[in-house]
């Protein structure tokens, strides 16, 4: 009896529940609905105005529909490091053909970052296929891509990707467990293995280029702090400013181009051309597209060559990369 | 009576001889060099080891999976062999738990190790991003140190009780201890009734928990593009590696733990012939996945591929490749199918080829693929082309290495090495039986 009078108990408070829950629900529901019905025929005042829909014709709406679009525009102006600039999509193109190993880009990535230690950020790499193909120079940055597989493996979200297509690196929040350098395919990241060699200078350069500004991570690796990695970073200082990234402006061959995706031009300094069709006259691509990181360099290949491959022998050290200050 | 107050006198522990103070004192030094050289690693940075960015990662890694890899022997033993009811395993369970707790520490202490920012230890848990294999990890390590511990803890009770009774007029001090840590266990019907249920619970729930372990520590290479790495293999290919490099943990430890503590009446032959059975089990396993891994791949391998594949096989890699395959696996298991090689000695050298041979092993997992990226290694210095340890590297693993013993020392010196309610038990349950026979 006792057990009987529970369980009679435990079903009318079960029942009691659900139908509550029922209730509630359709009482939300039922309010949303007669809310809706209701505003339709409520202010009708007989004012008709006319508008201009988006394929261009013109169309009569009474004007007590007529709402006006509240714009983000400030939220979407307002610049954040994380999200980067917004309604960009940075790319680079790098012409093989032009590229002769000055290595000019080089030595302005690394004074313009910094870079002392012996790995630089860019690198120009001597490269063939295999025997009877021919040789070529290749400079090689970040390829910022889009599904990046350095960022889907770090475990603190210390290297992040933009709106605007920049793959960045907080090594404030880094913890140097180097995954991301083992999972990037094109190895392009370096470590910063011991205290950076960046003296004194570095940091007062810094903080006189951002007197203005907090600190941010907009300086991606600059400067860089000890036990985390640095890499490409795509000058996102010098693109705030409107300005071309340094290996870009200082390449005396016009081999790097960069440009927004979204505006389809790249520039080089000296000639702006459309990117789409850059790439689909000189047969452009990108780098171990089969492995699905859909880069934002592009290359085009090294075709029609203005130079000779050997004329970049004398500038090609295997183990160097910055150049080291004369030691007196 | 008699015969029970013989078995307790064999079985609980023993203070230290003069061999087992040199021991530890040996130990501690190393732990301390090795403590010293870590420090010296956080003053002036990992700069201080043979890595560079090519070779980014190197030994503490492949130290770390030695460590994940030789916990595995709690799951298998204690756990497999507990479901499959296979009795011989009493006396090695309690070794192979000390085992598995000593390495997941340790594992856990090592991957610590290899940071660059250690200083930073708490954003993995203010900023985690569970896509990343290295939050699964610490995920799961913790997890599956709290469940070694208790796989360790929970058949323990009674004996501390035991303990605790054993040492009261001699060492009152040392017997409370023993009654703390026994949770007051009387051994009453109700307590066994749920202490079984605990064990049964945390045995069944370790497969799974190690299984993952091992996966995910897997995952944390196959989830990159590298050569070598990016295999479909390597889930599996962990596990049966850890089977076999547990297993060889294991018997090593009972050789020595059974020589020492002289327990040859109770660790006999027939467990030496079963464990060896057993090993032989781990390596034909291992060796299925070896072929998978190393073999098959030549019919298909991109250039890249091929370079990476002759390297180990012929060309830079090769001494430490066949090492690896050989002593670590070939040669265990042809001695493994004689009679004779199931021995307890001959198994004891087998357990020392395999525990060298897989710590070998990792090493040649991890540090050629990192040497053989897709595009070439240029403007770098010569030396960063290629990898070996630095004495701090070696310093700082030497003292986990000895850490991982001291644990398991001090673990064998104040717990019974071999469950003394359950040996008694079983021992009683024979000769009842025995008497009905007859």
């Amino acid at each position: 009896m006792k057990e009987n009078n529970k369980n009679s108990r435990r079903k009318f408070l079960d029942k009691g529940l659900k139908l509550g829950i029922a209730t509630t629900i359709g009482a939300i529901g039922l309010s949303k609905i007669s809310g809706k019905l209701s505003a339709k025929n409520k202010n009708s005042n007989g004012e008709k105005m006319e508008l201009m829909t988006t394929d261009g014709k013109l169309i009569q709406v009474d004007s007590s529909e007529v709402i006006e679009v509240t714009h983000h525009h400030e939220d979407d102006k307002k610049y954040n490091v994380r999200e980067g600039m917004p309604n960009r999509k940075f790319v680079m193109v790098i012409d093989l053909a032009k590229c002769k190993n000055a290595l000019k880009c080089v030595s302005a990535c690394n004074k313009h970052h910094y870079i002392t230690g012996e790995n630089a950020w860019l690198k120009v790499h001597k490269m063939q296929e295999s025997k009877d193909t021919a040789p070529y120079w290749m400079p090689r940055t970040c390829m910022h891509c889009d599904q990046p597989a350095c960022v889907t493996v770090c475990p603190v979200d210390a290297t992040f990707k933009r709106r605007d297509g920049l793959v960045l690196i907080d090594n404030e929040r880094c913890i140097g467990c180097r995954f991301c350098m083992a999972a990037c395919p094109y190895s392009i990241r370096v470590f910063n293995w011991s205290e950076p060699a960046q003296g004194d200078m570095s940091e007062i350069t810094m903080h006189m280029d951002m007197e203005n500004e907090n600190p941010s991570i907009e300086y991606a690796g600059v400067p860089s702090r000890k036990g985390t990695p640095d890499k490409c970073d795509f000058c996102p200082h010098m693109i705030k400013n409107n300005e071309l990234p340094h290996c870009v402006t200082a390449c005396p061959n016009g081999v790097f181009y960069f440009g927004d995706k979204y505006e389809d031009t790249v520039t080089n300094g000296e000639e702006t051309l459309r990117l789409s069709k850059l790439l689909e006259d000189k047969a452009g691509y990108r780098l171990m597209e089969e492995l699905g990181t859909a880069p934002s360099v592009y290359y085009l290949p090294p075709v029609d060559r203005l130079v000779d491959f050997e004329d970049g022998l004398e500038n090609y050290k295997e183990y160097e990369s910055v150049e080291k200050p004369e030691e007196s | 009576m008699k015969n029970y107050d013989a078995l307790l006198n064999d079985l609980v522990p023993k203070k230290f001889g003069r061999r087992g103070n040199i021991w530890v004192i040996f130990l501690v030094i190393v732990i301390i060099i090795g403590l010293i050289a870590y420090i010296d690693q956080i003053i002036k940075g990992q700069i201080v080891t043979n890595m560079r960015d090519y070779a980014l990662w190197g030994i503490y890694i492949s130290n770390f999976v030695f460590f994940v890899a030789t916990s595995f022997v709690g799951s298998v033993t204690v756990a497999i062999l507990r479901l499959t009811n296979n009795q011989w395993r009493t006396p090695l369970v309690r070794i192979a738990e000390i085992i598995t707790l000593a390495s997941i520490v340790m594992a856990g202490l090592t991957i610590m190790i290899d940071m660059g920012r250690p200083d930073r230890l708490l954003n993995l848990f203010l900023y985690a991003r569970l896509q990343s294999p290295i939050t699964w990890d610490v995920i799961i390590i913790p997890t599956t140190i709290a469940l070694s511990f208790l796989l360790l803890y929970f058949p323990l009770l009674p004996d501390l009780a035991i303990l605790k009774k054993h040492y009261e007029k001699v060492k009152p001090k040392l017997s409370k201890w023993y009654g703390k840590l026994s949770f007051n266990w009387n051994g009453s019907k109700a307590q066994k009734a749920i202490q079984e249920k605990s064990i049964r619970i945390i045995a069944v729930l370790i497969i799974p928990v190690s299984i993952i372990l091992q996966t995910i520590d897997a995952w944390l290479f196959s989830t990159t593009y590298r050569i070598g790495w990016d295999s479909t293999n390597m889930g599996a290919y962990f596990i049966s590696g850890a089977f076999v490099a547990g297993l060889g943990a294991l018997v090593t430890m009972v050789y020595i733990i059974r020589r020492v503590r002289g327990l040859e009446n109770y660790i006999t032959d027939y467990h030496f012939d079963k464990l060896g059975k057993f090993l032989g089990l781990a390596c034909l396993t291992y060796l299925y996945f070896n072929i998978n891994e190393y073999l098959i791949p030549i019919f298909t391998a991109p250039v890249e591929e091929d370079i990476h594949l002759n390297s180990l096989v012929f060309g830079e890699w090769a001494p430490l490749f066949w090492f690896a395959q050989i002593v670590g696996l070939l040669l265990p298991l042809i001695i493994l199918l004689f009679k004779n090689g199931r021995k307890p000695f001959p198994m004891f050298i087998v357990g020392l080829m395999v525990v060298l041979g897989s710590w070998w092993k990792r090493y040649i997992i991890v540090i050629p693929t990192l040497l053989h990226p897709f595009l070439p290694i240029e403007g770098v210095p010569e030396s960063w082309h290629h990898y070996f340890p630095s004495i701090h590297e070696w310093l700082i693993t030497f003292a986990t290495l000895a850490m991982a013993l001291l644990i398991i020392t001090l673990l064998v010196r104040f717990l019974p090495v071999i469950p003394i309610q359950r040996t008694a038990d079983e021992k009683q349950l024979k000769r009842i039986s025995k008497n009905t026979e007859s």
